[in-house]
């Protein structure tokens, strides 16, 4: 057993683009470890993506197609990178962490007697063999996991982990897989994917985002940080916990599960910083943190954060930039 | 219907965590303990299915002694009866482990669904429900946010990703991991709470199910994460901290 795998999505022809991220630690960690890289990439009609992963530096490109891979189950998906694995041998498996991989390579894992290396955030090569870094209590700490046991491991990338821009471009050969799947054996139907409304709120377009979590306690405190937007001119947003709960409608969220924001400068405010809520904003320019927790991984991609009790803080604030503002 | 919620104790969220003299945990101690919160969630929806159609909550929790705490919350909140499948080591044992773990307690009880939260938020790995599923042998579904009877089975509403959705139609019997938000969760009443002392909770050991732990994933070591960026932090009493942020604001990055 030997080469890295690299399972890359696309949903009807599309790519997702942390596939070339992933890409690109595939790349990185075959390179470390003296292996090849290889991708493959799954559905029905794949031709033209498989073309476009043929001018990247790797190994082989696999197309692997079949009629009832047209739409995402996790039976069909799982029963075809299986079989993929069991011809190739490859002693390591990467995913994109997607909420998709999410769905089905524990599955996949599984089969093989393996756990899933979930949301990792780098790896470092030892003797040979990789070591992936995971992040535990939502951020708080990382940890080094060693993949343990007989080859294939597996493991999914977190979103933003690698640039997709050090993906190294080449050239490699196509080779078609056509696997086995038997319809019955699909037990999930999957109807249309829909979206719930159209976005009233466009929070992509902000310059400023003032954006509230946990720390604001109660619906009733949110007028407090509504000020703040009012007085800087800013959109506001939030953490999923508060749309959870109803204190901001669900269209104001900001994160894995709702959107993603660059702003010139986003303020998070009694949001601790756990992943979903990072990679829905941690392009912008300017991050401001205001959290009672000096440990809160949001001061890890905060550029400027102040410490405290933020119904001291917010108060003063909106002060302060009136009498700037003038 | 028969539905098993499995859910996990997990330090409270804003623990002050520090790491074990081994290097491989956090010290546990000196620490509280709560539901995980999609677990919560799985609950909430195992109990209004319920209320719905009729049946059985069973709830399931892997965890050491102290997890009886969270096991009688959840039969006072509502559920019939409780599975303690007790361990004080549970480290030793990876998502497969304890995915093995739970199908041996679950399966003679033939339950029409299994609920839990979509992730842990100690480990955060998020995927014991999808692994426990192949291991039973049974369909699933992932990041749910609505659970919907059919004459044949169920259909659920899948989240996707940057606010998409997806309905899903599956035979029963199934297993679902439930997305935070999906419901309100509701209190224990003081009837519930006194109620759950008389609920029965089965305790049985990974020996008294058969199970030993095989780690394939092991962690080597747990720390700090190094800090990348570097935050200037602004000091001073509220009023202080706030007329320097004000000034960044205004001066270096001119939005003001």
């Amino acid at each position: 057993m030997s080469g890295v795998l690299v399972i890359v999505e696309q949903r009807g022809g599309a790519w997702n683009r942390m596939s070339w991220e992933t890409l690109a630690a595939g790349q990185q960690l075959a390179a470390q470890s003296g292996e090849t890289v290889s991708a493959a990439v799954v559905g029905q009609g794949i031709e033209t993506l498989a073309g476009e992963l043929a001018q990247k530096k790797l190994e082989k490109v696999y197309a692997v197609s079949h009629d009832l891979l047209a739409s995402y189950t996790a039976d069909g998906y799982t029963a075809a990178v299986e079989q993929l694995i069991r011809q190739t041998n490859p002693s390591l498996v990467l995913f994109p962490h997607t909420y998709q991989v999410r769905d089905f390579a524990p599955k996949l894992a599984t089969r093989f007697g393996q756990v899933l290396i979930s949301d990792a955030i780098g790896f470092r090569v030892e003797s040979g063999a990789p070591v992936f870094v995971r992040q535990l209590f939502q951020g708080k700490l990382n940890a080094d996991v060693k993949p343990g046991g007989p080859a294939p491991h597996f493991a999914s990338i977190q979103a933003g982990a690698f640039r997709a821009d050090q993906l190294e471009e080449g050239s490699a050969p196509v080779e078609s897989f056509a696997p086995s799947l038997n319809a019955a054996a699909i037990r999930a139907k999957p109807l249309e994917a829909f979206r719930e409304s159209a976005r009233a709120v466009d929070l992509t377009a902000a310059d400023i985002i003032v954006s509230v979590g946990r720390g604001i306690k109660e619906k009733e405190n949110i007028p407090i940080v509504e000020e703040l937007a009012k007085a800087l001119g800013a959109e506001l947003a939030a953490s999923r916990p508060i749309c959870d709960s109803g204190w901001l409608p669900m269209e104001r969220q900001v994160g894995s599960s709702g959107q993603t924001v660059s702003p010139k400068v986003y303020m998070a405010i009694g949001i601790s910083g756990a992943i979903q809520h990072l990679v829905g904003m941690k392009g912008a320019k300017t991050i401001v943190a205001i959290n009672k927790d000096a440990n809160a991984p949001i001061f890890e991609v905060a550029d400027y954060g102040i410490v405290g009790d933020l119904f001291e803080i917010v108060p003063a604030l909106v002060e302060e930039v009136k009498k700037a503002k003038g | 219907m028969k539905i098993i919620v499995s859910i996990k104790q997990v330090p409270v969220r804003d623990s002050q965590l520090r790491i074990d003299s081994n290097g491989r945990w956090i010290q546990e101690n000196d620490l509280s303990f709560e539901i995980n919160e999609p677990d919560a969630y799985a609950l909430e929806e195992a109990l209004q299915l319920k209320e719905k159609h009729g049946g059985e909550v069973v709830a399931l929790c892997a965890g050491p002694t102290r997890a009886s705490q969270t096991i009688r919350e959840a039969l006072a909140k509502g559920a019939d009866r409780a599975i303690h499948i007790e361990e004080e080591n549970l480290t030793s044992f990876d998502t497969l482990g304890v995915a093995k773990l739970l199908a041996a307690a679950l399966k003679p009880e033939q339950p029409d669904l299994i609920l839990t939260g979509l992730q842990s938020d100690d480990l955060g790995y998020g995927q014991t429900g999808v692994v426990l599923a192949e291991v039973l042998g049974l369909p699933h579904g992932t990041i749910i946010m609505a659970v919907e009877k059919t004459d044949g089975g169920i259909r659920v509403k899948r989240e996707l990703e940057d606010g998409w959705f997806q309905q899903v139609e599956m035979p029963l019997p199934a297993v679902l991991t439930i997305q935070s938000g999906i419901n309100k969760l509701r209190y224990a009443t003081l009837m519930g709470i006194k109620k759950a002392k008389t609920k029965e909770i089965k305790r049985q050991t990974a020996a008294d199910l058969g199970v030993s732990p095989v780690a394939t994933a092991l962690i080597e070591r747990v720390y700090a994460p190094p800090r990348t960026k570097r935050t200037q932090i602004l000091e001073g009493n509220a009023r202080e901290a706030a007329a320097k942020l004000v000034e960044k604001l205004k001066f270096e990055v001119r939005v003001i």
